[in-house]
């Protein structure tokens, strides 16, 4: 590779808070024509947002913009929006495609930047009326597709084409972009077969060749490791290695990416919990979560116990809970309390004396545009008839406001959340205590087992500790079971007594809250559990 | 269950299903027409009148829909324009060919300016497009009542002829006759075949339509306007101007369904100045979907199979009302309900398959998860 | 300051048509002495039209709590009660009794029209209120050739020179006729009239709908409309709590348009109904509804004003210039409020 004078991209000192939440902290690294840098991180480790500083997104000048340099060739640039960033040559390719279904593959990669012929009537009405130059559009694809190196009709919709086809129509309309230098992958082989994922490799390969650049963002470390020239491993917003690739193993990587400053070892507990009293048990469940697919996961629970399920964004760990309790379609078998419950009903879920604290807070959790006591008292009082009067006989079932307000005010002196009193509206609350709600709603019910899905997502540090001590406490006090999932390793760590990770729609593995961290990270990677030696039970009983 | 294992009666089943409306009229119109008992020729006849009359109109439906924007209910705007057009050059005299191009011309700007109104409202309420717009119609039919019963003909508005005003001295009356513009471009090239009477200068002037609109197809805004309709976001982040494009399909629809009322108006010959707009909207939309389109996919040949069934219907329903029952006014209200029905299940047909749609993918996860642990 | 703030507040939440509308109204009061239009008369017909009209604007309630949106579809319950009230007729049932059964014979109407379009509603989750405008329309013109063919017999109905077939209006004359309006009647002076019988009528069904809503059902109706998510999460059916908001919807429907007959004095039948949605649905959003939100207060409020003006525009308007605009005035305020419903961003976004 040549080293040329001026890197083609320098990101310099770049730090950046949302809203006081230091997400990235004094963030460094270049990269030069041809170079394919592996970006690897655990989720929320920072590299969406990093990215997202690149190409000069919305969401960042709507937070304060960022701190510190990026430079191009040498020169400092602010882009205002992708569009700016794709006039520089900088491309990238999003995990969600970005494709119109009943296009062709042509048609999307030349998507509004056709090439144009002029008439009569676009000399009159301007250049909107041009009609479409099909042929060099077909060209242009063609060319573009033969850049990438990969076997993909131009004239075939993309509803009908394979995922891989997909991926590969959206690289090749960065490509495409005469300019583009620079080309950032997210995650482009999560939805591949191996063979697939091997031809994007080697496209990977040619493009460098080709001078170039590709950040390549990726859960699969075999593959950073086999096509990279340098890594970049990302924690807490911070660079924790920068290392040629070949100096690197999986293993190696695997425990950067998880290992902290170990703080929290203090604060466990010993607790066992008892293999003979499961109080729920679940065989070959499947869950039909859009994004979150559980292939086949077999778990059991042990009575008291704050069991954890860990795993990366999209290997199936939220499908779990949500298909427990009914929200996704589901099959196979779920027994609580030696009964079996019924799936694809949450009323059966709830009724055997379960609940759930969903991690889609505003779009699950609660309702926004009514009151506190609403929120908390509801699924109580529509499941277990409280906070009712009753009238004729039990006909008449009337709201009885001063116990819903007595119960309200509790949980609000409780878990201290912080409102202007109970009528207020669930959706003027801050992210943390709406979480508090959320949680106040499910002890309302007082479940036997509780299951409390991305609990600390999107709050800040402080309510983060409060929300675990409340279930902590609530764990040791009311002795209710917890099924904790969460994508914080570190969290997950602190308040749990076992952890599963879920990798690839399965249960990778079952280890004490104690394991080292790098065991968990491998685990996370999909090797299964015979490789790690501390495995407790693997998944198929 | 590959597709190439699809029986013959699946398939069967399966254009069925996927042309549920326009068999049903089929076999309404078969049953129809021997109880109506007319001839053969005067239907055909009829046929081609009634092609000439709305085809145009129906035409303006297309373009909204590849927009991804629904049935626009807002065309009754169009229609309205075109009629305030017609009022003036009737006021002023013009007649015959030169009148129809004059108030179509009139047309123009009121058209675009309702178009862009629309639009930008119907913008503001992405998601419930035709509720909106057809709430929108009603709304405008309110202004357009204002405007044709209390300003025209007044200082403001001035109308001289005193056919058009009413006695009261103000406000145009509740029908106009358009005699002077009346049938002049169907006769202008009439031939008859068959004893058939064709009118090919409006079939010509229909035609080019056609042409325009496969054309339009082809061109950049076109183009822009199918991403659009297919995801506004992918569009979005492609660069293409989301809301310009959806505004700039309502007017072009808008400123279409102007000149095709002109059409319209001068084939029947009178113009009813507080009706024929708001019938106008239901009719098209109709007959539209009587040809095999849906809320999301039309093409020209939905017009013209609609516009041959859906008229077919209306033509016989009377007669064979009055045959099997012994009254017209059945036939009559059967037609009306007809009208209705079809929008209405063409509708829900829409939603279910849209709904369908999203859980089959659902379905073929689960079945393939299933597979695989097998 | 804080005053002008407390004022901006007030606007923002209650939304320039409403305000407009009420200064509108306002001033047509104010204006009316002047030109020589009776208060009293006016206020009296206010009254009358608010009764007539306000169980109808009641039956858009139990559907925007459950998240059905506004409902275009009030005609199919309009049918039910053309069905009851002239089967009550038929059945030659007289005076206060044929307005009791014509409510009671509706009733299994309202019940089964309800649970079928409430079933099609749940089919098209997301559009219904474009398909219920046109599920309405459907009902109203295949109920045109019903009324042609059913066997009704009483003279006082059918047309007298074929002996079958409805007219086209039925007068309540001598059946239910102003049962409810003379009922606990108070005339003060000659020309203020309250009808009392109607207005209790309307608070007696306006409180049991405030009493559901305060019910474990009622509240499940309302979180099924607030959140639909939340309350499958919080083991409610949907499906049938929409439904159910659907019945409820359709029989006060049903109330509503006998309610209006027996103070109309006339049933409209053929196409009578088509557009009777649109004045209750613009009531309601006048009253401060939108289209998930609705409440008791929105009822009495939208109809008050939604009626003063129709009352009001044409005997203010025809004496100050001699000109009736009211028919122009009444669409443009209907529907420029319903427009405004549906285009409000807070209110697109759900």
């Amino acid at each position: 590779m040549k080293q040329s004078d001026a890197p083609l991209l320098e990101m310099k000192n770049i730090s950046k808070d949302f809203f006081g939440n230091q997400v990235l902290t004094d963030v460094n690294f270049s990269l030069r024509p041809g170079e394919i840098l592996g970006l690897v991180g655990e989720n929320g480790a920072g590299k969406s947002t990093l990215m997202k500083i690149l190409f000069g997104m919305d969401v960042i000048h709507e937070t304060g913009g960022y701190g510190g340099q990026v430079l191009i060739d040498g020169k400092e640039v602010h882009f205002l929006t992708p569009f700016d960033a794709l006039a520089m040559g900088i491309g990238m390719v999003h995990q969600e495609f970005s494709l119109l279904p009943d296009f062709t593959a042509a048609e999307n990669i030349v998507l509004n930047r056709e090439p144009l012929r002029r008439n009569v009537l676009s000399e009159v009405f301007g250049e909107r009326m041009d009609t479409l130059d099909r042929k060099t559009m077909h060209e242009q694809a063609i060319a573009a597709i033969q850049r990438l190196g990969v076997a993909l009709d131009p004239d075939m919709p993309v509803s009908e084409m394979p995922v891989g086809h997909k991926q590969f129509t959206e690289i090749a309309r960065e490509l495409s972009k005469s300019s583009i230098r620079l080309l950032v992958l997210d995650e482009p082989t999560a939805v591949l077969t191996e063979q697939e994922a091997d031809s994007l490799l080697q496209a990977m390969r040619r493009l460098s060749s080709a001078g170039i650049a590709v950040i390549f963002i990726s859960h699969r470390l075999q593959e950073i490791v086999d096509v990279c020239d340098t890594l970049l491993v990302m924690r807490d917003g911070k660079i924790i290695k920068d290392v040629s690739a070949k100096e690197a193993d999986t293993r190696q990587i695997a425990k950067w990416m998880v290992g902290r400053d170990v703080s929290l070892e203090s604060s466990h507990r010993q607790f066992a919990g008892d293999d003979d009293d499961i109080v729920l048990s679940m065989k070959n469940l499947w869950v039909d979560m859009p994004g979150e697919t559980v292939r086949d996961v077999s778990l059991d629970v042990r009575r008291g116990e704050i069991l954890g399920i860990g795993g990366l964004a999209g290997q199936g760990k939220l499908g779990i809970p949500n298909g427990a309790m009914g929200l996704f379609p589901a099959g196979g078998r779920v027994v609580f309390e030696g009964k079996e419950i019924a799936l694809n009903n949450p009323r059966n879920f709830l009724d055997s004396g379960m609940a759930f604290v969903s991690e889609d807070r505003r779009g699950v959790g609660l309702l926004l545009d009514e009151s506190l006591e609403w929120n908390i008292t509801f699924t109580a009082m529509q499941v277990q008839d409280k906070f009712l009067r009753k009238f004729l006989g039990g006909l008449l079932k009337w709201r009885d406001q001063n116990s819903i307000e007595a119960v309200t005010d509790k949980y609000v002196r409780q878990l201290e959340i912080r409102c202007t009193g109970t009528k207020q509206r669930a959706k003027e609350l801050s992210g943390g205590n709406q979480q508090k709600v959320c949680l106040a709603k499910a002890f309302a019910v007082e479940p036997k087992l509780l299951f409390v899905s991305e609990p600390t997502r999107g709050i800040d540090i402080g309510a983060k500790g409060l929300v675990l001590q409340a279930l902590r406490e609530y764990n040791e006090q009311a002795g209710t079971t917890i099924v904790m999932v969460s994508s914080e390793l570190e969290e997950l760590r602190s308040i749990c007594d076992r952890i599963a990770i879920v990798s690839d729609g399965r249960i990778s593995g079952i280890l004490p809250a104690r394991s080292d961290s790098a065991e968990f990270g491998l685990l996370m990677l999909g090797a299964s559990g015979e490789q790690v030696p501390n495995a407790q039970s693997g998944a198929d009983v | 269950m590959s597709p190439l294992k699809e029986t013959n009666w699946q398939k069967v089943l399966h254009f069925l299903e996927n042309n549920t409306v326009p068999v049903l009229f089929l076999v309404i119109c078969a049953i129809g027409i021997p109880l109506s008992g007319y001839s053969a020729s005067y239907l055909a006849q009829e046929v081609v009148v009634r092609i000439s009359r709305n085809a145009f109109l129906i035409i303006a439906l297309l373009i909204p829909i590849m927009a991804g924007m629904g049935l626009n209910f807002g065309m009754t705007l169009g229609a309205m324009a075109g009629q305030i057009g017609l009022i003036l050059i009737s006021d002023w005299g013009i007649v015959g060919i030169p009148g129809m191009v004059l108030a179509m011309i009139i047309s123009t700007p009121i058209s675009m300016l309702l178009g862009w109104g629309c639009g930008k409202l119907l913008n503001m309420a992405k998601g419930r497009e035709m509720v909106t717009s057809y709430i929108i119609a009603f709304f405008m039919n309110g202004v357009y009542q204002l405007v044709v019963l209390y300003i025209m003909g007044t200082k403001f508005l001035p109308i001289r002829s005193s056919s058009l005003v009413l006695p009261r001295g103000y406000g145009i009356r509740n029908t106009v006759n358009l005699i002077g513009i009346r049938k002049s471009l169907d006769n202008l090239l009439a031939v008859k075949v068959f004893g058939i009477s064709l009118p090919l200068a409006t079939f010509a002037v229909i035609a080019l339509l056609c042409i325009f609109v496969v054309w339009f197809r082809r061109t950049k805004l076109g183009q822009d306007m199918l991403a659009v309709g297919q995801d506004m976001e992918v569009a979005r982040d492609a660069g293409i101007r989301v809301e310009h494009t959806r505004i700039v399909s309502i007017v072009i629809s808008t400123v279409l369904a102007g000149y095709g009322m002109v059409i319209y108006l001068s084939n029947i010959g009178t113009l009813n100045t507080y009706n024929s707009h708001s019938q106008i909207g239901m009719f098209s939309v109709a007959a539209l979907l009587v040809g095999g389109a849906s809320v999301s996919k039309a093409n020209i040949g939905n017009v013209f199979l609609g516009v041959t069934l859906f008229h077919l219907m209306f033509i016989v329903s009377p007669m064979a009302g009055k045959n099997l029952i012994g009254q017209a006014q059945l036939g009559e209200y059967f037609r009306v309900f007809v009208s209705y029905g079809v929008i209405t299940m063409s509708l829900v047909l829409y939603e279910v398959r849209k709904r369908r749609e999203k859980s089959r993918v659902g379905r073929e996860l689960a079945a393939g998860q299933t597979a695989e642990e097998a | 300051m804080n005053m002008k703030e407390r004022i901006l507040h007030f606007v923002h939440s209650f939304g320039w048509p409403r305000i407009i509308i009420g200064l509108f109204l306002l001033l047509l009061f104010i204006a009316a002495p002047i030109v020589g239009v009776k208060v009293s008369t006016s206020l009296s017909d206010t009254l009358i039209r608010f009764g007539m009209n306000s169980v109808m604007v009641l039956a858009m309630v139990p559907m925007i709590h459950s998240g059905c949106g506004l409902n275009f579809g009030l005609p199919v319950g309009i049918i039910a009660g053309l069905l009851g009230g002239t089967l009550s007729l038929q059945l030659n049932f007289t005076g206060g009794l044929s307005f009791f059964m014509a409510i009671v014979l509706a009733t299994p109407f309202a019940v089964l029209f309800g649970w079928a379009y409430g079933v099609l509603l749940n089919k098209v989750k997301g559009g219904e209120m474009m398909i219920a405008t046109y599920v309405g329309f459907s009902i109203v013109s295949f109920m045109c050739m019903m009324w042609l063919l059913l066997p009704y017999s009483n003279p006082t109905m059918v047309w007298g020179y074929t002996g079958s077939g409805l007219r086209t209006t039925i007068s309540t004359e001598g059946y239910y006729y102003h049962v409810l309006n003379d009922f606990l009647q108070i005339k003060i002076g000659s020309h203020l009239v309250i009808p009392t019988g109607m207005i209790l009528f309307f608070a007696l069904l306006a409180f049991l709908m405030w009493a559901f809503l305060h019910t474990k059902t009622g509240t499940a109706m309302t979180a099924v409309g607030s959140n639909p998510v939340f309350a499958r999460a919080s083991g409610i059916n949907v499906d049938r709590t929409r439904i159910l908001s659907v019945i409820m919807s359709t029989w006060l429907g049903a109330v509503g348009i006998l309610v209006y007959q027996q103070s109309f004095g006339f049933i409209q039948l053929y196409m009578g109904p088509f557009y009777m949605a649109m004045p209750a649905v613009s009531a309601i959003l006048i009253g401060g509804a939108s289209v998930n939100k609705a409440s008791i207060t929105n009822v009495i409020v939208g109809t008050f004003l939604f009626q003063g003006i129709v009352t009001m525009t044409p005997s203010v308007m025809n004496s100050a210039i001699h000109t009736d605009m009211s028919e122009v005035i009444r669409i443009i305020v209907s529907n420029g409020m319903i427009l405004y419903a549906l285009t409000r961003k807070s209110e697109a976004t759900r």
